[in-house]
């Protein structure tokens, strides 16, 4: 077993909180695991993106090499495409499609949604939209997280001990909602399946 | 024993905590910043009362961690690569003063400038002050390395420089933790001029030092952290050090059929080196950093004998961090590369948080500027040195922490006027103070601003050592109060900030103006733990 996740985002928009989801899950299920973070100036408003791996066997490099990515996880859809060159030929993209707007040359919704339709393995989903639905716009990495749940190499019920794990200090309305935006996540990516 | 999800940076901390440190001395610094981090949040730590609060600069870190080391407890000073060139006299001299307690000084290298103004290689310094250098490969070793190192000082009486780079720095593995060792106790050095570098004793350390080079590198020869890997295609060997190693082998999922020296521990052992290069006539080096081991094996004459492969002969990239892919390359594999880069994709640069007092600060200063055109304002070290972009284009130096005022002083004798210094609160008690006093001293005619956010924002929001120590600083330096400003970098305020830069601009001696809020970083991060409080 072996998933290569790139994780990518805008500084400040949780990716790090997905990362840890999935690591927590990972390790408890005894998996080998490196994740890579970018700390520091990058982080003020910048693209930031974190590498995942996840093996049954020992991890030799903390970053994934460019062709070689099982999927690219992103919470930006422009930061999606930032990384798409890093995925292998039948690899997922799977973005939130909200853009985040902090720059004023951002390239047009037809342009960035054409190449994101031009893989056949890609999900575009308005993660903000349905955390709202579920109660807190706060949840939408989770929701994320929940659409590329058939694509980490865990189990759902994995990402859900994950989650207890994470959550757990909060109390258990935050992990109920949180295992809320899971499923919802989970449930979008399923119907986009089907399609 | 105990698995643990830690970044390398936790892992050497951890690891510290684990061989019985009593003290944690560092300045903030990408990628350097989260071993005192995680020190401080470990309950063992609180518990043990073992020191680690940040530290004025890296100089200061460094001499007060062998203060600690001269009263015979184990200690560390953290701090990124550019950290060391302010540390420098003290470690240089460190070598030569030696040690009592165990002192490892870990320095985080910056490759490809993720967050530093180069990228240079810390393991010359190590070279330079003639002590024994480990470099982890991955944050289990950065983790084993910490008792191992402790110990090695301890024997050869000697500071341990560990060497790490940004990736391994902020990637997190699985640790297995050991037992926990106990604090040394208060012991004195045996020699009581150890410390006292007068030049007659200085020169009899120093030939001791020289002397002790050979048994220096028969440790490394015999290092768990050395390794040479027998291979069976003898066309070529490969030597590797610190986390190369793990590009090397992403490229060979099922064991890499060449003899490899993995190298994790220096000076570099002749032995080894030579017993790799027996058999074969093609030696490629991959080193994350500046082609060191590469130039130190060339030599000046190079080797008839041998072909060496390397950053050197653009076989790897001369700059930069290294992937798996740039290793590919070099190995002659490819990789399948079935997605192009995208063509619609623009660069999103960093950018000051929504709210921030430095934005307001910069309306202020380009207007009260605009009169007197570009290229009159020195900058520092931080977040505001995001003023150089647009939307600001404000400022026209980033050197080193402290030189805008400095360099804006150099300008000012040189007949620039205005001269105008930007800095911020923990770089000025970093570097700054020092060079306004020369400025107060002269009168020179220059316009100080230090901004006080009360944090070390950029690395995160630690503790500043300025925070509600500037108005004292400054007034203990000497500036003239009839030409020292506090004020609030705020939207309704800026017509009053205006007003004050453009009449200090036009004085003929030194101002000094300090824009004051607090980071929103940190003031956000408060308001929520004081809402919790609360609810609680």
């Amino acid at each position: 077993m072996k998933a290569d996740i790139i994780l990518t985002g805008v500084g400040g928009q949780g990716i790090l909180s997905i990362a840890a989801i999935v690591s927590i899950s990972a390790l408890n299920k005894g998996l080998y695991i490196k994740q890579s973070e970018v700390h520091g100036m990058s982080q003020r408003g910048g693209d930031v993106q974190s590498n995942l791996r996840l093996s049954d066997k020992p991890i030799y490099s903390d970053l994934i090499a460019e062709g070689s990515a099982d999927l690219v996880l992103s919470l930006e859809p422009i930061e999606a495409l930032r990384y798409k060159h890093f995925l292998k030929k039948d690899g997922w993209l799977i973005t939130n499609s909200k853009p985040y707007k902090n720059i004023s040359n951002y390239p047009d919704e037809n342009s960035w949604r054409a190449e994101i339709e031009t893989f056949p393995n890609h999900v575009l989903i308005d993660a903000e939209k349905i955390a709202k639905e579920v109660g807190s716009v706060l949840s939408a990495n989770v929701v994320l997280a929940g659409a590329a749940s058939p694509y980490l190499g865990l189990t759902y019920e994995d990402l859900e001990n994950g989650i207890r794990e994470i959550f757990g200090k909060k109390g258990e309305a935050v992990i109920n909602l949180n295992l809320e935006a899971l499923r919802r996540g989970r449930e979008f990516a399923d119907k986009e399946l089907v399609k | 024993m105990q698995k643990l999800l830690l970044l390398g940076d936790e892992a050497i901390a951890q690891g510290a905590i684990d061989a019985g440190i009593s003290g944690f001395y560092g300045y903030p610094g990408t990628p350097s910043t989260e071993i005192i981090e995680y020190a401080q949040k470990s309950p063992i730590v609180k518990e043990k009362g073992i020191h680690c609060e940040w530290s004025s600069n890296e100089k200061t870190a460094m001499e007060a961690a062998l203060g600690m080391s001269y009263a015979g407890k184990r200690a560390i000073a953290t701090m990124k690569h550019v950290g060391l060139n302010v540390a420098a006299d003290a470690f240089i001299n460190s070598s030569i003063t030696g040690v009592n307690g165990g002192l490892i000084v870990v320095v985080a290298d910056d490759p490809s400038m993720h967050s530093s103004q180069n990228e240079q290689d810390s393991r010359f310094y190590g070279k330079f002050a003639m002590i024994p250098i480990l470099e982890p490969s991955n944050q289990q070793e950065a983790y084993d390395m910490m008792s191992f190192g402790f110990n090695l000082s301890e024997k050869y009486k000697l500071p341990v420089l560990m060497r790490i780079t940004t990736r391994l720095s902020h990637s997190r593995s699985g640790v297995e933790t050991k037992n926990q060792e106990p604090e040394k106790s208060l012991i004195l050095p045996d020699d009581p001029r150890q410390f006292v570098l007068l030049p007659s004793i200085a020169k009899i350390q120093y030939n001791g030092l020289v002397n002790n080079q050979a048994n220096i590198e028969q440790e490394s020869t015999n290092s768990p952290f050395n390794e040479l890997i027998e291979g069976t295609d003898h066309t070529m060997g490969i030597i590797t050090t610190g986390i190369a190693y793990n590009y090397l082998m992403e490229n060979y999922p099922n064991g890499c059929p060449y003899p490899v020296l993995k190298v994790g521990h220096y000076p570099l052992s002749h032995e080894l080196v030579y017993k790799l290069t027996e058999k074969t006539d093609t030696l490629m080096i991959i080193e994350e950093g500046y082609p060191i081991v590469e130039e130190m094996i060339r030599g000046f004459l190079g080797h008839e004998k041998l072909h060496i492969k390397g950053r050197l002969d653009g076989m790897l990239p001369r700059t930069g961090e290294l992937n798996p892919n740039h290793v590919a390359k070099a190995l002659g594999i490819t990789i399948d590369k079935s997605h192009n880069e995208s063509d619609i994709v623009v660069a999103r640069p960093p950018s000051m948080c929504p709210g921030c007092g430095h934005i307001y600060f910069y309306k202020a200063l380009n207007e009260a500027m605009e009169k007197h055109g570009k290229g009159k304002v020195f900058a520092d070290i931080g977040c505001y040195t995001l003023g150089a972009l647009a939307p600001f284009n404000a400022i026209n130096s980033c050197v080193d922490m402290g030189a805008s005022i400095t360099m804006s002083k150099g300008a000012s004798d040189a007949g620039l006027r205005p001269s105008v210094a930007v800095i911020g609160d923990s770089t000025f008690t970093h570097s700054g103070m020092t060079g306004l006093l020369d400025a107060v001293r002269e009168n020179t005619p220059m316009t100080v601003f230090i901004l006080d956010n009360s944090a070390v924002g950029m690395t995160g929001g630690q503790k500043s050592a300025a925070t509600a120590r500037i108005d004292e600083i400054c007034k203990g330096l000497g500036v003239d109060m009839e030409h020292y400003h506090v004020v609030n970098p705020v939207p309704k305020e800026h017509g009053t900030m205006v007003d004050i830069i453009q009449k200090e601009l036009s004085y003929e001696g030194l101002s000094v103006i300090v824009p004051r809020r607090e980071c929103v970083q940190t003031y956000t991060r408060r308001m929520r733990k004081l809402k919790k409080v609360k609810q609680a």
